[in-house]
Order: C-alpha cells, then sequence, then structure tokens
C-alpha cells in the first residue's frame, strides 16, 4: 500500500444511500476520502469507488444530471483502480430491465435482469442476506481482493436485480439465489465490482477493502 | 442459498439497552455499545435498534449510538423508533444505518412507505408490524411500542406494505415478546403465506428449539433480544450509563423466567447441526 495520505480516493456521491458504511469502512484503514460528485475531482482522482443501492434508472439518471457518465468512464479508461459495489456493479453494465429497458454505463457487456419471486417456491425478492461467493475456476482469485479468501465465504447481499454477464472471462465468483446462478463480483481490467456489500460483511469483507487497498 | 439470518435485537430507552415483557415493564440492562460489540464478534449477521420510546416524544434518539457502532460493526445495521419522513431516514442513513424501519407511520401514513422506497429502493425499508392475538383468532396491528390499537388486520397489512414498497417485514408478536415461551406460529405462517418479501420472527424466543419451529414456517430472518442479554449478563458485566429508568433487575441478581440464555454462537451451531442454511464465521 502506498502512504495511504498521499492518495485521492474519492467516492461517487449521486444520491445513493449506501455511502456512509462505505466511507466508515475505508477510514477504518486510514483513508481520508473525497465524497463528490466533481466530474474533476473524479477525474483527477487516484481510485474511485462507485455504491450504490436502490433503483438503476433513478441512479442513471443523477449520473447524467451531475455529468458524472463521461468522468467516471475517462477515469476506468485511464486504467486507475476503479471499484464498483452493489448498484455501482450493475451500473457499469450496457443495460438493465428495470422499468423497461435503461441504457446503463455500457463497461461490461451483459444485461441487468430481475431475480423470479414465487410464492409456492417460498422465493423471495430482494434477496437481503448472506450468501456464499464461488470461485468458478480454482486459484482465480489470486490476482483479485478476494485474494485472501476462500472459496465459498459468506457475503452480505441486497438487491433484486443480477448481472446476467456475457463477459464470461471477468467473473469473479458466482453465487445462486431462488435458483439462479449469477455473477456477483467481477474483475476487468482496472475494474472490481461487488454485487454483495464487502463494508457488510464483517471481518471477511472488510478483508476484500484490505486487498484493493494494497494494490493500489 | 437461502440463509435464515440471526439478528441480535436491542431496544433502546434513552442511553440504556433495556428489555420489557410485552413491550412494556422496561429494565435497564446496560450500555447498548457494549451489547453490540459482543454480538458482532460473535458473528450477529444484523444488528436491529429499536427506539421504544421515540413514537412517544416524536423523534427519533438513536442517531449518536448508530454513529458509534458504526465505526467498529461492519453489518448491517436497522433502526426503527419514530422515523416519519424523508428527511428522518436520510438522518439514519448518514448516522450509518443500512436500514430503516417504520411502523406507526407507515400505518398513519402507508405512503411513506412507497415516496422512501422510491427515493432509497425497497430493500432499505423495512416495515414493522407489531401484532397481538384477538380473541376471534385474527391478529391486529399496534404502534408506538405496542400501546396504540389500530384496528388494521395484520395479514392484509403486511401485503398491502408488500404492495406499497417494503423490502422487508419484521413481524412482533406482542403476546409472545419478552416471555420465553416461542415465536407465535401461527402469526408467522399467517404472513409468511401471503408475502413474498423477507420476513423477520420477532418476540418470544427462549429456547434453540424455537429456532427449528420458526423456520418451518419460512421464515427468513429470525430475531432474538432476552436471550442474548442475558447471555451477555451472565458473562460480562453490565456498565449503566445513567441512573435513568428501571435498573433494579440488574441490581438485585436476575432471574430469567422461561428464557435459557443462549449465545449468537450457540444460535449459529444448533442452525448447522439441524442443516438450517446459515452464515458460519
Amino acid at each position: 500500500m502506498r502512504n495511504m495520505t498521499n492518495i485521492k480516493l474519492a467516492i461517487v456521491d449521486y444520491g445513493s444511500s449506501n455511502l456512509y458504511s462505505v466511507i466508515n469502512a475505508c477510514k477504518y484503514f486510514g483513508f481520508e476520502v473525497d465524497i463528490t460528485d466533481n466530474p474533476q475531482m473524479i477525474r483527477n482522482a487516484d481510485a474511485v469507488i462507485l455504491p450504490g443501492v436502490g433503483a438503476f434508472q433513478q441512479a442513471m439518471k443523477n449520473l447524467e444530471r451531475l455529468d458524472l457518465i463521461e468522468p467516471i468512464k475517462d477515469f476506468v479508461e485511464s486504467g486507475n483502480p476503479f471499484m464498483g459495489i452493489c448498484l455501482g456493479l450493475q451500473l457499469l453494465f450496457e443495460s438493465s430491465e428495470e422499468f423497461g429497458a435503461t441504457k446503463g454505463l455500457g463497461l461490461v457487456n451483459g444485461t441487468i435482469r430481475k431475480f423470479p419471486n414465487d410464492l409456492e417456491k417460498n422465493f423471495k425478492v430482494p434477496q437481503i442476506g448472506w450468501n456464499t461467493i464461488v470461485d468458478p475456476k480454482n486459484g482465480n482469485w489470486e490476482n483479485s481482493p478476494l485474494n485472501s479468501l476462500k472459496s465459498e465465504e459468506f457475503m452480505y447481499f441486497v438487491h433484486s436485480y443480477y448481472a446476467d454477464i456475457e463477459d464470461i472471462g471477468a467473473i469473479s465468483s458466482l453465487t445462486t439465489y431462488n435458483g439462479t446462478n449469477y455473477c456477483s463480483s467481477l474483475q476487468k481490467d482496472n475494474i472490481f465490482a461487488t454485487q454483495f456489500h464487502p463494508e457488510k460483511s464483517g471481518e471477511k469483507g472488510l478483508e476484500i477493502y484490505k486487498n484493493w487497498f494494497n494494490s493500489f | 442459498m437461502n440463509t435464515v439470518r440471526t439478528i441480535a435485537r436491542l431496544d433502546v430507552k434513552g442511553p440504556n439497552l433495556v428489555k420489557g415483557i410485552h413491550l412494556e415493564g422496561l429494565r435497564v440492562l446496560g450500555q447498548p455499545e457494549d451489547f453490540s460489540k459482543f454480538y458482532y464478534q460473535q458473528g450477529a449477521d444484523e444488528l436491529f435498534y429499536q427506539d421504544v420510546v421515540a413514537s412517544l416524544y416524536n423523534r427519533n434518539g438513536l442517531h449518536d449510538l448508530i454513529s458509534n457502532v458504526a465505526k467498529f460493526s461492519f453489518v448491517p445495521l436497522t433502526v426503527g423508533g419514530g422515523i416519519r419522513s424523508i428527511e428522518d431516514i436520510k438522518t439514519m442513513l448518514k448516522a450509518g444505518a443500512d436500514k430503516v424501519a417504520i411502523n406507526t407511520a407507515a400505518i398513519n401514513n402507508p405512503g411513506l412507505i412507497t415516496e422512501a422506497a422510491n427515493t432509497f429502493g425497497s430493500s432499505t425499508i423495512v416495515v414493522t408490524i407489531e401484532a397481538a392475538k384477538q380473541s376471534d383468532g385474527n391478529y391486529l396491528a399496534f404502534t408506538d411500542n405496542g400501546r396504540e390499537y389500530t384496528g388494521v388486520e395484520v395479514v392484509s397489512w403486511a401485503q398491502r406494505a408488500e404492495e406499497l414498497g417494503a423490502g422487508e417485514l419484521v413481524i412482533t408478536s406482542i403476546d409472545k415478546e419478552g416471555t420465553g415461551e416461542g415465536y407465535d406460529y401461527d402469526l408467522l405462517e399467517q404472513v409468511t403465506s401471503k408475502v413474498t418479501v423477507p420476513v423477520v420472527a420477532h418476540g418470544g424466543a427462549g429456547q434453540l428449539d424455537d429456532i427449528g419451529k420458526a423456520v418451518k414456517y419460512n421464515v427468513n430472518a429470525l430475531a432474538f433480544a432476552s436471550v442474548l442479554h442475558y447471555d451477555f449478563l451472565k458473562n460480562n458485566t453490565p456498565s449503566t450509563s445513567s441512573k435513568e429508568g428501571n435498573t433494579e433487575f440488574l441490581k438485585k441478581g436476575m432471574a430469567f423466567g422461561k428464557i435459557s440464555p443462549f449465545s449468537i454462537e450457540q444460535i449459529k451451531s444448533y442452525m448447522v447441526s439441524h442443516q438450517i442454511p446459515c452464515r458460519t464465521l
């Protein structure tokens, strides 16, 4: 880890609700963060976190209104570390089927789809709770922020939609819920993103932050 | 995997953790921070805080507590009590809460559920239903920590709350709460057979076997209060932050009635040995 006081770590503030737990996790490791909706600050950051809980369409509208779509794409283009969490993973995709079809950032190929709910089968939506993340091919986590974890570790999830990913090679972990096996974290070049909330997944979740910080 | 969550439920009055029976006769047990740290370290899947006098005073006083707990406890935190507006929700999320639980304001102003769900996402909005069985076998919802009669029928209210956008329901049995007699299984069955959002069972856990019974009714999470708090008190010296409230229980030494205190670790090993899917550390 580089001297953390010199690292400009920006958390994108676009009106999402889980900002504060992400900030707490960063502070836990001694990072002072810039919570920002300023396009220039995002472009100039050393590392960026895109958090998020809530509705895809509303989130894209907010990013558009705040003129943040291009700055986020430019930042990802720069090759510096970028992390998406929960809705912050979903927004990276091409589109979501929430409220018809909404266009996403298009940085990862695939579509965001809704979990099936079914009272007969006791399929509950949203998924609110702990589930396991599985390494799709043994040893995949070596060069990932998941590197200190073992496969089938429990992480905390809160979501109604999941990523139907086309970039199969980008899948870091798979998770099964309501009979759907889906991509619960991904890594593509300098992008790392999780559907679960590492900042809400106890000590094992904090390790993911630590590993990500160590990769800077 | 669909796991069953273990939620530590902390009722808070002023600076103190309290516990009552049927939501009444509150006894001071100690400082909520001490209990929170212990439960987090033991592997609680979630911590749920209820300001039990908030509706009475028209405000939630847990802001500072939540912001302290959020610094050391990296599991979901849910806060209830006196949440009446979008602004109240924002304040709690800013303090570090992940979800807010609404009861009184949801019944008085159901539109709040929809507005809140649209603003923060359904999964941030929990609706709590305090239920009491009536002589005709139906359950009615109460508000203000079980004090106020509403005449609202529980099962149809649960369905309506889901339609309005609640992401999760906490079903509290006023009849069983604090008694250690087990959850109200009839109530749980009536609700879980009618809604597709996750359901949290609350009120009555007194023995480990109550877990196995409740899980049969398809609940997604179990809330525990007395059993965990008394287990904590058996193993730790309680500290109270002020002389405020009824501390006789602590001074006199404790008698737990029908409740056999147990820990989160014991809950998890019970679940594992009974093939109930759950998070293990």
